[in-house]
């Protein structure tokens, strides 16, 4: 059963990436961005990451969603500027024959690699929500408090820079 | 049994449709759409990683690039609505004001 979910996910969210990206109307790009974010957060199920799948829907498709499409509707943009780049024939070539190379290179590699101290068997004993907080508050402890601050100046910049400038007597 | 090469084949192919979008596309916020797909692969990789040599690393770590794309987010339409309010479009190719 999971590889028919693993093919159903993954085909979605290759779909919507690409109509993401070749879509005419900045909103429906937008909304296939939602449908993508949705397919990687079940990908995520499947790798038993149940607090990322959350953490994907509520801040991705909730908040930074949320946040594009709102931009998007008080631009009130318009449809017919140009909308590829007048060379873009020149990428579009060379990016899918890199592609296919890419892809031809991760099929043939065994990705052997050193098992880590974190089992299937242990994350699902007390749920991933445990495991993640339990490394999180101990092991990447600074990295978290750094987060948190990159996150206030974020907010910071982002209130300085799209606040109404105050005209000068 | 998925193999973990399938989740990372999936994870290249957003990557690349990612990068080509931030190419080839004029629209400011598309281009940012295009880059929060390439962090959603990333995403991807990293924890089908996480799974595959069973650490938690992978996961904090997507974690924490689900919180920059938020900052990124947020910072990048305020800057849209900046350059917006001066009459200039979101046509990236437009937006020259500080080339010399």
């Amino acid at each position: 059963m999971i590889p028919v979910f693993f093919a159903y996910f993954a085909l979605m969210s290759m779909a919507a990436a690409v109509l993401t990206v070749a879509l005419k109307n900045p909103v429906h790009c937008g909304l296939a961005l939602l449908a993508l974010l949705l397919h990687v957060s079940g990908l995520f199920i499947l790798l038993n990451a149940e607090f990322l799948w959350a953490v994907q829907v509520v801040v991705y498709a909730g908040a930074i969603l949320v946040l594009y499409l709102f931009v998007l509707m008080l631009l009130n943009l318009k449809t017919d500027e140009r909308y590829f780049h007048s060379t873009y024939l020149y990428f579009l070539v060379p990016t899918v024959l890199g592609s296919f190379y890419v892809l031809a290179l991760l099929f043939k590699s065994p990705y052997g690699g050193a098992k880590g101290d974190a089992p299937a068997s242990a994350v699902l004993e007390g749920g991933d929500t445990y495991a993640v907080g339990m490394k999180m508050f101990s092991d990447y402890l600074l990295q978290f408090e750094i987060v948190g601050i990159f996150l206030l100046g974020a907010i910071i910049g982002a209130i300085v820079l799209a606040k109404t400038p105050k005209p000068l007597e | 049994m998925v193999p973990l090469s399938a989740y990372v084949a999936v994870s290249a192919v957003l990557f690349i449709t990612g990068l080509l979008g931030v190419l080839i596309r004029r629209n400011f916020i598309i281009v940012l759409m295009a880059v929060e797909i390439m962090l959603n692969a990333a995403n991807i990789n990293l924890v089908a990683f996480s799974y595959y040599l069973e650490s938690m690393a992978g996961q904090l770590v997507a974690l924490f690039v689900i919180a920059i794309a938020a900052g990124e987010a947020a910072v990048g339409l305020a800057i849209i609505i900046v350059v917006f309010r001066g009459k200039i479009s979101t046509n990236v190719d437009e937006m020259n004001l500080l080339k010399w």
